[in-house]
């Protein structure tokens, strides 16, 4: 019964960094993308009927952590304590960035400033959730009751007494940060036509590269700071075909953005995040927030639920998750094709 | 000050201001679909002009709420973890419920809704808004439910770690105090929403701008508002009113400011609580009527503070009864000034009744005012328990969360909302001024085609 939830929960947190990853993703690239007010509004419109949809799935899949797994949801949102609250802060000038620069489309001033938010928040938003899952797989400092709480930043290693920041979480960030602009920029690309089409194939060509140094630093630094992160691999070694999946899905973005090909790259730059999580929830199993004594580690066993509560969830979660599949078809459906510069709402 | 202390003041904080917006979309919602119902049945491009201005609004409105929601969902975990993970396996499922059923359903069609009139066709259109009136009312339910598992907790058992478990999914789901709060709470949504047409309906008449559209506003508006005021009173409130005598009766003393128990007590109409002396100062009582309500027996017994234990009691009695006060003399206006005004609508003087219309357009904030009291009954009327009769709110926060930490967050919340409520008005104001030159453009381009 964990395992289901365990697995559920992760298959919402995918869902979540691929569907928001390119509205967030599309923030990042903003203003390389969108060189004037018209084609910022562009920008804006390819995200607009979407984005809080798929911000749902960061609700969503908090509130079945919530039921799920409640011992990891309250160590761990009271632990994050202060990145968190500043996570919802971003979420809400992100937020008003996107649905209130075409209140007053004709204002440049207007326009201007939500651009430069939309975009800053963007931006930390991605460093941020790297950062997070970078905690994640590092270890926290749980304490023998389950909780713990860390500030900002300490010494920036990763060992005593750690913060939110240090080298390998940043780095993680940096790799967030990285990951979903080309995957934000394959989103615009598939969304837009002519200048806007071919700046966003560029961010993707150049964006590839930096992509794969800090996916492999990553994976190195993976190494140093967990290494027990590898022995789910050795025992289950079907595993390792999810390094093989990040490093095809890498080729795959290089090869049809070189084709022209936006839809198929942006598929791989969804396979690619799924894949990188998939990789980390792999290995963490059975753990869900590993502690730096691994005596207090959190586990599915010792988070989970009341077994009742989570076998009738079991009835209700897929049927809500398919009729929300449903919506999205629809919604995609009725926004699908290209967004044109210059047309109004 | 105290962790917990500043904990409750940043929940409290933040859950007022969320609900300023989810009572107004909830309340427009369905008064959208009455509009669009009428443009494709009278077939009167009218009312679709009238469905956009308000979807308008509605849209504005939706994206506040979703902003100042989606911290609500955070703060369980951020500031009352110990609560989270005592009560999560319980109340994480009608919150995780919420998402799924609700969250999708609203965050879809309101996109539909809002931008797709012209890909979608007038039969569509009309569905994308019954759905999201669907979707905000399923919202609706499932965080009422929520709230009423902790203001009432039934169908669970306490686990051997100390938590408590879910044992029976429809109790949590079909909770009975779930039933009686949202059929108030709907109906005082619906007063917000059916007010606020009202009011702009007003305004538009009185500045002489939009006549037309003002009258279709006051019309809607005043026939809805009629119905939802005495819903308030009769049946939910009074229903509530005996959910709360049967199950918190301590509560019920508090907000009725009873000190003392009394066979025959009467209601007191005002009056100030002297918690020292514990009496009501300067009180006005209708004899024997609290007896009536509450057991329909004049001379029936009511328990008074007096009959619990000091630390039962809610912790800030005369705010308590202050807001339930407030609130029920809010309804009471609300339902004289809304009978008189439907009566005055159905022999056709209501457009010509300046002073009428005056009060309409000026009676906007109180159902705002009587929303927020509201919950501040039910809320304040719940400590001093978390979880009522189960889990204390003192033990509920996280207590490795400092002070200083949510200080900070408090302050950084502070500064926020108040860009977000000088944005909110801006956007308001600029709505009301464009409906002014825009309504009913696209009814002459038509007529003229
Ligand atoms: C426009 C808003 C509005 C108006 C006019 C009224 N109420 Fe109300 N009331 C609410 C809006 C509200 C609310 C915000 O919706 C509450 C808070 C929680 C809930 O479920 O509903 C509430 C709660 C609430 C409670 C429950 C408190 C608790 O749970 O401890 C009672 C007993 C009443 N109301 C009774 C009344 C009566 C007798 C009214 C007579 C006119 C009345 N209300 C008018
Ligand atoms: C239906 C969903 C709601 C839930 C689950 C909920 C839950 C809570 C929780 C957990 C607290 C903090 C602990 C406490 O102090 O008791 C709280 C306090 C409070 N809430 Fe609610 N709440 C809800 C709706 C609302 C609304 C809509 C309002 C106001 C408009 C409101 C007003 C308050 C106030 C004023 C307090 C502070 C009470 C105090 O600490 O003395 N609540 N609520
Ligand atoms: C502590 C309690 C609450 C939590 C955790 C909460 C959570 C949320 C969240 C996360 C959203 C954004 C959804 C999105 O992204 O689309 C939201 C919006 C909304 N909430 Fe709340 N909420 C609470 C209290 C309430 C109450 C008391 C009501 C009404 C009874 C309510 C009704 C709504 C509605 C209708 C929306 C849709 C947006 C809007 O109408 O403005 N919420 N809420």
């Amino acid at each position: 019964m964990e395992l289901i939830w365990f697995m559920i929960v992760a298959f919402m947190l995918v869902c979540y960094v691929i569907l928001d990853g390119f509205d967030i993703g599309a923030g990042i690239v903003h203003y390389f993308v969108g060189r004037n007010d018209a084609e910022r509004a562009a920008v804006i419109r390819s995200i607009g009927p979407v984005w809080d949809g798929n911000e749902v799935w960061l609700l969503a899949t908090g509130g079945t952590l919530y039921f799920a797994f409640p011992a990891l949801y309250a160590a761990g949102f009271s632990g994050f304590y202060l990145p968190l609250i500043m996570v919802l802060w971003l979420l809400i000038m992100r937020a008003a960035g996107i649905e209130l620069r075409h209140q007053l489309e004709h204002n440049q001033m207007w326009t201007a400033f939500w651009d430069f938010v939309f975009a800053l928040a963007s931006i930390l938003l991605a460093i941020f959730f790297g950062a997070a899952l970078g905690n994640v797989i590092r270890g926290v400092p749980l304490n023998a009751e389950g909780y713990f709480f860390e500030p900002l930043f300490t010494h920036w290693g990763t060992t005593g007494e750690t913060g939110i920041l240090d080298w390998f979480t940043v780095l993680s960030g940096v790799v967030a940060f990285v990951a979903l602009a080309v995957h934000g920029a394959n989103y615009l690309a598939l969304k837009t036509e002519g200048e806007m089409n071919e700046r966003s194939r560029m961010v993707v060509k150049y964006g590839w590269f930096a992509l794969v140094a800090v996916t492999i630093a990553s994976l190195g630094a993976v190494m140093y700071v967990r290494p027990t992160l590898l022995d789910n691999y050795y025992s289950l070694p079907i595993g390792w075909l999810i390094p093989i999946a990040v490093a095809a899905s890498l080729a795959a973005i290089y090869y049809f953005n070189g084709k022209g090909n936006d839809k198929a790259a942006f598929l791989s730059s969804s396979v690619y995040l799924a894949m990188m999580l998939g990789g980390a929830v792999f290995g963490l199993y059975p753990n869900v927030l590993p502690a730096l004594d691994p005596a207090y580690s959190l586990t599915v066993h010792n988070a989970k639920a009341g077994e009742y509560g989570l076998s009738v969830a079991l009835i209700w979660w897929p049927i809500g998750i398919i009729i929300a599949l449903c919506y999205y078809r629809f919604l995609f459906k009725t926004f699908k094709g290209k967004v044109v510069v210059g047309e109004e709402h | 000050m105290e962790a917990n202390t500043l904990d409750r003041i940043q929940f409290a904080f933040t859950i007022t201001y969320h609900y300023i917006f989810p009572q107004l979309t909830m309340g427009l919602a369905p008064l959208i679909v009455i509009f669009k119902t009428l443009a494709i049945k009278k077939n009167d491009e009218r009312w679709n002009e009238v469905a956009r201005f308000w979807g308008k609004i509605l849209g504005i409105t939706f994206l506040f709420g979703v902003v100042t929601g989606i911290p609500m969902e955070f703060q369980f975990g951020t500031n009352w973890a110990v609560f989270s993970k005592y009560a999560g396996g319980v109340i994480g499922q009608t919150l995780a419920m919420e998402g799924t059923f609700a969250f999708f359903l609203e965050s879809s069609f309101i996109g539909l809704f809002l931008f797709g009139e012209k890909r979608l066709g007038q039969k569509l259109h009309w569905l994308s808004a019954f759905l999201l009136f669907v979707g905000t009312w399923l919202s609706g339910w499932f965080i009422i439910a929520t709230n009423a598992w902790m203001q009432h907790p039934i169908g669970y058992e306490v686990a051997a770690d100390g938590s408590v478990h879910l044992t029976s999914f429809w109790s949590l789901v079909l909770n009975p105090w779930a039933i009686y709060q949202y059929m108030h709470n709907m109906g005082g949504a619906f007063v917000t929403g059916s007010f606020a047409v009202a009011a702009l309906g007003a305004f538009y008449v009185l500045s002489k701008r939009q006549v037309e559209y003002g009258k279709l506003f006051l019309k809607a508006g005043v026939i809805a508002g009629c119905i939802s005021s005495i819903w308030m009173l009769f049946p939910s409130g009074d229903l509530q009113g005996r959910m709360v005598a049967k199950h918190q009766p301590v509560t019920l003393a508090a907000m009725e400011g009873l000190f003392h128990s009394e066979e025959g007590a009467g209601i007191a109409i005002i009056g100030q609580p002297d918690m020292e002396k514990k009496r009501l100062d300067n009180s006005i009582i209708i004899p024997n009527a609290l007896s009536f309500i509450t057991y329909q027996r004049w001379d029936a017994h009511v328990r008074g503070l007096d009959a619990f234990p000091e630390d039962q009691h809610p912790d800030n009695i005369p705010l308590l009864y202050y807001s339930f006060h407030i609130m029920v003399g809010l309804g009471t206006i609300f339902i004289a000034i809304m009978i008189v005004a439907a009566f005055w609508l159905w022999r056709g003087r209501l457009y010509d009744s300046n002073w009428l219309l005056w009060i309409l357009m000026l009676l906007f904030p109180f159902p705002f005012i009587a929303n927020t009291v509201g919950w501040m009954v039910a809320e304040l009327g719940r400590q001093p328990w978390l979880v009522y009769g189960l889990f204390r709110t003192e033990h509920g926060a996280s207590h490795m969360v400092s002070s200083g930490n949510v200080m900070f967050t408090l302050l950084g919340f502070f500064g926020m909302y108040t860009v977000l409520t000088l944005l909110y008005i801006f956007l308001m104001l600029r709505c009301i001024e464009h409906g002014a030159d825009e309504l009913g453009i696209s009814t002459q381009q038509e007529s003229n085609l």
